[in-house]
C-alpha cells in the first residue's frame, strides 16, 4: 500500500483531505517514523486510524458480526426452501427445477460463510431454522413467502456493503464475495417474483404480499423511494414515473431492520 | 461501421440537459445553462478519426466506467424499442419499455452524480455499434440483452471492491441488483429456468453460489467491440 499515493488521490477528490488529519506535519512525520522502522505490516492499522479520525466514521460492524448476520439469513433462506421441498407442493418440472437450484445455492452461501467465519477465528452461526409454525401450508403462499426472503435478502446484503470495505480474508476481498451473493440473491428473487407472476423487480406500486409480510417493502428508505443522492430521479433527463423510478433502484434495509420481529426476527425458530 | 462516431444531435442534448439541470441548485443551474446556451450555437467538432473514451482515476473513474457500462445498455435497449422484431409479444414489448426505461434512468442518474467529472462532459455523446448482434428477432434480441446484462452483473460485482467511499459503494449495490434481476429475467426468456444457470453462478468449487465477478479491464475488452473509441480504463483502481 502507497500510502502517500492514497493520499495524493484522496486530495484529487477532496482538497481539504489533509486538513482533516490532526496537521499535515504530524502525518508526515507518523509516516516516516513508520517506514524508519521498517514496520509495513502496522501501517494498514495506522492508515484506518488516521482515516477514521479523518472522515469521522464510528467504528463499523465488525466483519465476523456482518459474516455471521448474513450466515444467519442463508441458514434461514435454506431452512425454508428445505421445509418447501419436503412440504411437497411444488409442482414437478420448471418449478422444482427452480426451487432445487435456489436451494442449493443458499446450501453453498451456508457453507461459504461458515467457512469463512471458521478461517476468520470466530464462531459460525449454527441451528438457524425456519419457524415451523409460521410455513406456509399452501405452495403459493410459500412462494409469497420465497419472495420475501429473496428480496429482503437483497436490501440486507446491499446495507452490510459499506462494513465490508478493504475487509479480506487472506487475497479475497469479502466485499465482492459478498455482493456476488447480492447478485445471486437478485437473481432468485427475479425468478420467484416472475413465479409469482410479478414483475421481476419491484416497483413502487408494490405491496402484493400476503399478511404477515406487508412490512417488506418498508423500512427507513422504503422501496418506493426515488430519491436517490439528493435527487428526485424522476426529473431527471426527460422525466420517469414512480415506478419506473423505484424499480430502477433496490433500497437498503439496516441489520436492525432485517432482524427486527416483523420481517426475519419473525421467522428464526 | 455506417454510423457517425459521436451523435451530432446536439438539439436533443441540450434539451436534455436543460431538463436535467432544473433539479441542480439555482446557481449551479444558472452558470451551467449559459454554458449549455453557448454550445447551442456552436457548431460540433468534427468527429475525431481515433478517438479515446478516457475514464480517469479513482472513484470518479469507476462512475464513469459505471455511467459508459448503462449508457451501452440504455442505447441497446432503445434501439430495440426504436424496431422491435417482428415476433416480439405485447408482454416483449411491455418488459423492454421497462428494461429501457430503468437503463435510462440508472445513465441519466449517473450523468447527474458525475457533473462535470463526466467523461463525455465536454458534450459528445457516444454512438454505440450493436451490428455484432442480430436485432431482427426475438431469439436474437434476448440473447443480445443476456450478454450484456450478464456483463453489467459481472462488472459491478468486480467493480464494488474498487470503491473507497461507502456512500458511492451504496448507489452502485442499489444498481446492481436491479441489474442482476434484468440478467435474470432475460435469461429466462431466453432458456426458461436459466436466471442463475451454472454459467453466471458457479456450481461447485471454491466459487459455488457466487455470481460471476469481471475487473474493469477484463469488462472493457468485452464492450470495446460496441463501442467506436478506445476505452482507457488504466488509471482506473485495480485494488
Amino acid at each position: 500500500m502507497n500510502i502517500l499515493r492514497i493520499i495524493e488521490q484522496l486530495s484529487e477528490v477532496d482538497a481539504d483531505v489533509l486538513g482533516r488529519f490532526d496537521s499535515r506535519r504530524t502525518v508526515f512525520k507518523t509516516l516516516g517514523n513508520t517506514a524508519k522502522m521498517g514496520a509495513l505490516a502496522a501501517a494498514p492499522a495506522f492508515v484506518a486510524s488516521l482515516f477514521q479520525k479523518a472522515y469521522g466514521q464510528t467504528t463499523s460492524t465488525s466483519v465476523i458480526d456482518v459474516l455471521n448476520y448474513a450466515l444467519t439469513l442463508e441458514l434461514l433462506e435454506e431452512d425454508f426452501y428445505k421445509k418447501m421441498v419436503a412440504a411437497g407442493q411444488v409442482p414437478a418440472g420448471a418449478p422444482q427445477g427452480a426451487i432445487n437450484l435456489i436451494l442449493k445455492h443458499e446450501s453453498a452461501h451456508v457453507k461459504l460463510l461458515t467457512d469463512t467465519v471458521t478461517a476468520l477465528k470466530g464462531t459460525p452461526k449454527t441451528g438457524v431454522k425456519f419457524k415451523s409454525s409460521a410455513f406456509p401450508a399452501d405452495y403459493a403462499t410459500q412462494l409469497a413467502y420465497a419472495q420475501a426472503l429473496e428480496d429482503t435478502g437483497v436490501r440486507a446484503y446491499k446495507g452490510q456493503a459499506g462494513n465490508l470495505i478493504g475487509a479480506m480474508a487472506g487475497t479475497t476481498s469479502l466485499l465482492q464475495v459478498a455482493l456476488q451473493i447480492h447478485s445471486v440473491e437478485a437473481r432468485h428473487a427475479a425468478h420467484i417474483r416472475t413465479m409469482r407472476m410479478q414483475a421481476p423487480w419491484i416497483p413502487a406500486a408494490d405491496s402484493n404480499l400476503p399478511a404477515p409480510l406487508g412490512p417488506v417493502y418498508t423500512g427507513a428508505t422504503r422501496e418506493d423511494n426515488v430519491m436517490q443522492a439528493g435527487v428526485d430521479v424522476t426529473k431527471l433527463g426527460a422525466g420517469y414515473s414512480a415506478n419506473d423510478a423505484a424499480a430502477a433502484f433496490d433500497e437498503i434495509l439496516t441489520m436492525a431492520e432485517v432482524t427486527d420481529s416483523s420481517r426475519a426476527g419473525g421467522l428464526i425458530q | 461501421m455506417s454510423e457517425p462516431l459521436f451523435s451530432d444531435s446536439f438539439l436533443a442534448r441540450t434539451l436534455r440537459r436543460r431538463s436535467f439541470f432544473r433539479v441542480v441548485g439555482a446557481t449551479v443551474a444558472t452558470s451551467t445553462l449559459l454554458l449549455a446556451g453557448c454550445n447551442d450555437n456552436t457548431n460540433p467538432d468534427p468527429a475525431p478519426t481515433t478517438a479515446s473514451l478516457t475514464l480517469g482515476s479513482g472513484d470518479n473513474g469507476l462512475l464513469n466506467y459505471a455511467y459508459l457500462l448503462e449508457q451501452l445498455e440504455a442505447a441497446f435497449y432503445q434501439k430495440v424499442v426504436d424496431a422491435f422484431p417482428a415476433d416480439f409479444t405485447a408482454e416483449d414489448k411491455a418488459a423492454f419499455v421497462d428494461l429501457r426505461d430503468h437503463e435510462v434512468i440508472h445513465r441519466e442518474f449517473f450523468r447527474y452524480a458525475l457533473g462535470t467529472n463526466a467523461y463525455d462532459s465536454g458534450g459528445t455523446s457516444i454512438t454505440f455499434d450493436f451490428s455484432s448482434f442480430a436485432l431482427t428477432t426475438r431469439a436474437g434480441v434476448y440473447a443480445a440483452a443476456r450478454t450484456l446484462e450478464d456483463t453489467g452483473v459481472a462488472a459491478y460485482n468486480g467493480a464494488a471492491k474498487l470503491i473507497a467511499d461507502t456512500t458511492t459503494l451504496r448507489l452502485l449495490a442499489k444498481i446492481a441488483s436491479v441489474e442482476a434481476r434484468h440478467a435474470a429475467f432475460v435469461r429466462d426468456q431466453v432458456q426458461p429456468g436459466s436466471f442463475a444457470a451454472s454459467d453466471v453462478v458457479a456450481d461447485s468449487g471454491d466459487a459455488a453460489g457466487l455470481d460471476t465477478a469481471k475487473t474493469p479491464l477484463e469488462v472493457v475488452e468485452l464492450i470495446a467491440k460496441f463501442v467506436p473509441a478506445t476505452i482507457v480504463a488504466t488509471s482506473l483502481p485495480t485494488s
